[in-house]
């Protein structure tokens, strides 16, 4: 086990500080005249081995919460810590070290490089790193095992379903010491079946230590996390808060 | 009438007692849907008046009634393969309690429906999340029971997604009359101010009203 892997670990529980905290956070979409207020002070934390989903209409600031979340995006005002420290303190160069190091994305579209084949795809951010190529590529590997597709390390994309290529990007997403986790309708237009699949691998990656931040439009989906929030126009409206039990759930009225 | 089919379904397999179809009946669907032994040996007792079932042999209680060991019969059989043949009826759909309050809601003076819909939705994603975790540890479970908890999955999913569509619904309708839960309104925008030509909120609930 690697070094991070271990701080996964130490880190696990949601008592500890949290892997992402965004305070307060406005996002403003100014084009000439009209401002579109994307998010207006949005305060939510993540912590180590908790899945939080974010559910609301479209519009509603979800996806720009993601992109502010792992540094793709500058926020108007308000913060995003990710393991306790300020994004907007990083220069650029820091920016993509974190991106690459501690953040795993998974977005609808897998986004893989078509010239790579599968296991390339999910070694290049490790070797982008700095990872020699024969150690990233046998993570790579590993990680490809993980996500059920030890045997297409060699395809490449266009000869992989739509199923396995998400697994692919899943496994790009999971590799390395990743800590935070951040998916935007990480199933996409996949059946039932493969869909479930994927949010069982982000489930289980936060179940070992890692914090997710999934947004979805589907509450089966959403189902998965240990706490639902809504968004609409850029705040929050409700929160399931921590689901403890179930027992009194089913066969409760005998 | 499930309960009737469940257990002629449970005893084709083989005969058994009340209390072990009740075992089998609550183990093939998770306890999703308690039986008490009252239940069971009632039903047990209509099927035999019915023939579909006999009682055959003796189980090793002391009490009369509960050595009773009961069989399917041919009859019992052939209802069970024209209940298997034959689809579930949707054309007498069952009350729903949920429908009925936010068709009540609507024509009601005072309701916030807009709470109603958020409150049920945060409600129902709370116990989609408990199936599915019961689901994310059913590995040893037994295929029937998860095929009735992904029914219940389905179900509840279906009642966000038609909750969405309700919210989504009303606002088209009362642009500025439904007071749905978000950000209080922006600086310099009186919430209470009509766009010229706005119907005032009361037309709009009528205007729902007609078209459901």
């Amino acid at each position: 086990m690697t070094a991070a892997a271990e701080d996964v670990r130490r880190t696990g529980t949601p008592e500890s500080a949290p892997v992402l905290a965004v305070r307060d956070l406005t996002r403003v979409h100014s084009s000439g005249q009209t401002a579109v207020h994307a998010l207006r002070g949005l305060t939510l934390s993540v912590a180590a081995g908790e899945l939080v989903a974010v559910m609301g209409p479209s519009g509603s600031g979800k996806s720009t919460l993601l992109s502010l979340a792992g540094g793709l995006d500058t926020a108007t005002s308000g913060e995003v810590l990710v393991e306790g420290e300020p994004l907007s303190r990083k220069s650029r160069s820091q920016l993509a070290a974190l991106r690459r190091r501690s953040v795993g994305y998974v977005f609808q579209d897998f986004n893989l490089l078509p010239a790579l084949t599968a296991v390339e795809n999910v070694a290049l951010p490790r070797e982008l790193d700095g990872v020699s190529a024969r150690a990233a590529r046998q993570e790579a590997l590993d990680a490809l095992r993980d996500v059920g597709l030890p045997e297409l390390g060699d395809r490449f994309p266009d000869a992989m379903s739509g199923g396995q290529q998400q697994r692919v990007a899943i496994a790009r997403a999971l590799v390395g010491p990743r800590r935070l986790l951040l998916a935007d309708e990480p199933t996409g237009a996949l059946d039932t079946d493969t869909g479930e699949f994927v949010l069982r691998l982000i489930r289980r990656r936060c179940d070992e230590g890692a914090a997710g931040l999934l947004v979805t439009h589907e509450a089966r989906h959403a189902a998965w996390a240990d706490r639902v929030v809504f968004l609409r126009d850029g705040l929050m409206v409700d929160d399931t808060g921590r689901v403890s039990s179930v027992d009194s759930l089913l066969g409760s009225d005998t | 009438m499930s309960i009737r089919y469940g257990l002629l379904a449970l005893l084709q397999r083989q005969p058994m007692y009340g209390y072990q179809l009740r075992g089998e009946f609550e183990a093939s669907t998770g306890g999703t849907w308690p039986l008490n032994v009252g239940q069971v040996y009632t039903t047990l007792s209509r099927l035999e008046r019915d023939g579909a079932v006999a009682a055959t042999g003796h189980s090793e209680s002391d009490d009369p009634e509960l050595q009773k060991t009961y069989a399917i019969t041919e009859r019992g059989c052939a209802e069970l393969a024209d209940w298997f043949g034959t689809p579930v009826s949707r054309s007498r759909p069952p009350r729903d309690e949920l429908a009925i309050k936010l068709a009540m809601a609507i024509v009601s003076h005072g309701v916030d429906v807009a709470a109603v819909i958020q409150g049920q939705r945060t409600a129902t994603l709370r116990s989609l999340q408990d199936y599915t975790r019961l689901k994310n540890r059913s590995d040893e479970v037994e295929l029937s029971w998860l095929l009735v908890l992904d029914s219940l999955i389905f179900n509840a999913e279906a009642e966000v997604r038609w909750l969405d569509h309700c919210e989504a619904r009303i606002v088209r309708f009362a642009p500025q009359g439904a007071s749905l839960p978000g950000p209080p309104a922006q600086k310099g925008a009186a919430p209470l101010d009509s766009p010229p030509g706005a119907r005032p909120p009361e037309s709009a609930t009528s205007s729902v009203r007609g078209r459901s």
